[in-house]
């Protein structure tokens, strides 16, 4: 663990924050926000990366755990007009809870089935939120009283400060002891279990912390929106960019996924003069990452340096 | 070491018995095994010997009897409540975390079940090069697994097998994929495993491969106990010699010189294939002429499968493959398969929700109507049983049913060359006597050219015309039938 702070791989970590941290001082508020939410992105990607990379688990629907922590948040707030950082606080512990739920049952299934789980979880969170209109706001969307600040730099150093902190913890997290073990029973449970380890339980809490920290990026997506809507943190769509980026970026790697996250958002936007195949030449690019370097970004990296 | 006196059993297996459907895998097992004692499971592919290793593992849950580990029940309990009271299992087959190092695959091993073990200990870490010392791996610890040979890859294994020093350890299959060398070293390995007083228990094959090794042997054939006793007393047993090698075969063999083609119908010359760093195939040659009936004999693990899915175009191969002089490679599998030459897979691979008649007719999805009417009811004369069963679905079959759908199907493509891949796995005496006759009736009455591969000599020799004998991915003896037990037979014990 300690040997990480000599490697390459920190100092490259190290030196992009920093340059990323100087930017507010002289690019413009459109791009400062435009990154804003690649880095929220970030995070979303990070989490994901944490259960299909580590415990091998697919999660199709990783806009439930993230839709929860959001509406959850945005509804608190709208209704009962209490304070940002409580409703962010309970956004993510809500989004705990519903992961829990779906993820206990949903661990028991092997294979496909537990990725078919998650995915119908997604659609019941769209549905519930359309059919309950009044508190959700319904298919229009959300409007949010209160955003923690309307500064454009600031809330872009929140974004960088809250996506520096959870790469730490959830890639320390990945190379610590639980984290091997985490990976050992995505790689082969059969031997993970016949080696000690109770396999369930720590793929449980592997979701419970990617849930944690879906919802509590989730939240803070939504009041800086000031608004939470269906198609920015529920739709099936939202959940297909949050899962491209992870495995452009790199499965197993954790890092890459935000790397992958905030390629796909920058990307996009510079397309934008080239309207509706903005999208398509994206996702081309995706597909061209994952079918000719698996591997994606970071992981070809670090695979021959592991091989060398 | 005083074995008589000091040691009691530290694991003792009470009426094992494991269920699958309506399959019985282990039927009734019992037997212990001491502290400081190698005792070997020995049965035939199918006789049960895996699952009922994994039933005492926990890794399946045992349908009836007990696994006493030192006077505690632990039938039922999940595999990692096992692990923690004093197990290790050695797995064939590694899949070690290949961006770690040496030494930190082996400290995953040594891990407590905790879900707030952030920071890895010293201790743990001077343990782990402990065991990388003991099992050989000193000196490539801070190495990433896949730049390892496969030699060091089975060394990681076993080092996490012992990691959290367990009083039985568990080996499945402790040579497959090693060479001479190698098993002289791992041998001395698990020999110092029961030196420190530990429990060891190994499955394999044969009787011979594990002798020099093992204290007491457990033979068993179809999930139930045929002797228990010493290596050489094993090897004398009457049932077992008859298992493994059968009683007096009668043989059929057609001289090699009767079959006219002069470049013979399908040649495999000097095919090698590799599965990542283990050699599946070395060198090997082989022949068959236009109708001639050809037997490969071989154990488990000795490469019958590969050399089949090699000739059927699955899988890449150093060597050339011909069949009627013309090469092989670079056709795809259907076209193989379509052309004549076609596979009866050891995993039968029906379509288990579709009715036999349906899979049936799947074979035969290129023929004619008429075409396929006349070859089913061939086929139906062959295995009267199908055309009772056409209705049902294939995955509620008995094993020999599916075995004959399995062939049925296979026979619907009208083959020009049918690879028949251990039809008897499995399959109770009776059913190999109604799979011998159809044989038999095949070989008399059509032109189909076979190729089996088998380790049930019984039933591979009274047909076979020629045979091979296929051992750690070499061919070691080619000859006729009426020979095989003077020559080859020693071996198959």
């Amino acid at each position: 663990m300690a040997s990480f702070f000599t490697t390459r791989l920190f100092f490259i970590s190290l030196a992009l924050v920093i340059i990323a941290a100087t930017l507010p001082l002289y690019v413009s508020g459109y791009v400062l926000g435009l990154l804003t939410v690649a880095f929220y992105f970030g995070v979303f990607a990070m989490a994901w990366d944490l259960l299909f990379g580590f415990a091998g688990e697919v999660n199709f629907g990783p806009t439930f755990l993230i839709g929860v922590g959001a509406y959850t948040a945005g509804i608190l707030n709208a209704q009962f007009g209490w304070s940002v950082y409580l409703c962010i606080v309970l956004g993510a512990l809500a989004s705990v809870i519903a992961g829990l739920v779906l993820a206990l049952p949903a661990l028991r299934v092997r294979g496909p089935y537990f990725g078919l789980t998650t995915l119908v979880a997604v659609l019941m969170l769209q549905n519930f939120i359309v059919v309950f209109a009044d508190l959700t706001g319904g298919e229009i969307g959300l409007t949010i009283p209160d955003v923690i600040t309307i500064n454009a730099g600031a809330n872009y150093w929140i974004a960088l400060g809250f996506m520096t902190i959870s790469a730490a913890i959830l890639y320390g997290l990945s190379q610590s002891p639980v984290g091997l073990v985490l990976q050992a029973s995505g790689q082969d449970p059969v031997q993970a279990g016949a080696l000690g380890f109770n396999i369930v339980k720590h793929k449980l809490a592997a979701f419970i912390v990617s849930a944690f920290f879906s919802g509590l990026s989730g939240a803070l997506l939504v009041f800086y929106f000031g608004t939470a809507s269906v198609g920015t943190v529920v739709d099936v769509a939202v959940g297909v960019n949050v899962i491209v980026s992870a495995v452009l970026g790199g499965r197993r790697t954790v890092l890459g996924a935000a790397l992958g996250a905030i390629f796909l958002i920058v990307a996009g936007e510079f397309l934008r003069p080239t309207g509706e195949l903005a999208t398509f030449i994206v996702s081309a690019v995706a597909l061209l990452v994952v079918l000719f370097f698996p591997g994606g970004f970071l992981g070809a990296a670090l695979s021959r340096e592991a091989r060398s | 070491m005083d074995m008589k006196t000091s040691n009691r059993a530290v694991l003792e297996v009470r009426g094992l018995t494991k269920r699958f459907g309506g399959l019985t895998a282990v039927k009734n097992l019992g037997f212990e095994v001491n502290s400081g004692e190698i005792f070997g499971l020995i049965g035939p592919n199918g006789s049960g010997k895996s699952t009922a290793m994994k039933s005492v593992m926990g890794i399946e849950r045992p349908t009836a009897g007990e696994v006493i580990f030192e006077g505690e029940n632990v039938a039922g309990l999940p595999a990692h409540k096992i692990a923690r009271k004093g197990f290790g299992m050695v797995f064939q087959h590694s899949r070690p975390l290949n961006r770690q190092t040496v030494l930190e695959n082996i400290m995953v091993a040594l891990l407590p079940d905790s879900l707030f073990m952030l920071f890895p200990d010293k201790a743990l870490v001077d343990r782990a090069k402990w065991i990388a010392d003991r099992v050989g791996l000193g000196a490539v610890m801070n190495r990433r697994p896949p730049t390892l040979p496969f030699a060091d890859l089975r060394r990681l294994e076993l080092a996490k097998a012992i990691a959290r020093d367990p009083k039985v350890v568990l080996v499945d299959e402790p040579f497959a994929g090693l060479t001479r060398g190698e098993v002289d070293v791992f041998s001395d390995l698990i020999r110092s495993f029961r030196d420190e007083g530990r429990a060891v228990m190994l499955v394999d094959h044969n009787v011979k491969s594990v002798a020099a090794l093992v204290d007491r042997v457990l033979a068993m054939y179809l999930g139930e106990e045929i002797v228990t006793g010493k290596a050489e007393d094993v090897m004398k047993n009457e049932t077992v010699r008859r298992v493994y090698l059968g009683g007096a075969i009668e043989t059929h063999a057609r001289p090699e010189t009767s079959f006219k083609d002069k470049v013979p119908l399908l040649q495999v010359e000097n095919v090698s294939v590799f599965y990542g760093k283990a050699q599946a195939l070395e060198n090997v040659s082989i022949h068959v002429h236009e109708g001639e009936f050809v037997s490969i004999v071989g154990l488990n693990g000795a490469g019958k499968t590969t050399l089949f899915n090699t000739i059927s175009g699955f899988l890449p191969y150093s060597g050339e493959i011909a069949r009627g002089g013309e090469k092989l490679r670079g056709t795809t599998p259907a076209k193989i398969a379509r052309s004549g030459l076609v596979q009866c897979p050891e995993s039968r691979e029906l379509f288990g929700e579709m009715s036999v008649r349906e899979n049936l007719d799947l074979g035969g999805q290129h023929l004619t109507d008429d075409k396929r009417a006349t070859q089913l009811a061939w086929l139906f004369e062959l295995f009267p049983i199908l055309k009772e069963r056409q209705g049902q679905m294939a995955q509620t079959l008995s094993g020999g049913e599916q075995q004959m759908l399995a062939i049925g199907r296979a026979l619907m493509m009208q083959p020009q060359i049918l690879i028949l891949d251990e039809p008897t796995l499995g399959l109770a005496p009776v059913i190999l006597e109604l799979l011998s006759k159809a044989l038999t009736k095949l070989r008399q009455t059509t032109s189909i050219t076979v190729l089996l591969g088998e380790q049930n000599v019984t039933f591979a020799l009274p047909h076979a015309d020629r045979v091979y004998v296929l051992e750690h991915a070499r061919i070691v003896w080619e000859g006729d039938p009426g020979r095989f037990a003077a020559e080859a037979g020693a071996d198959f014990l």
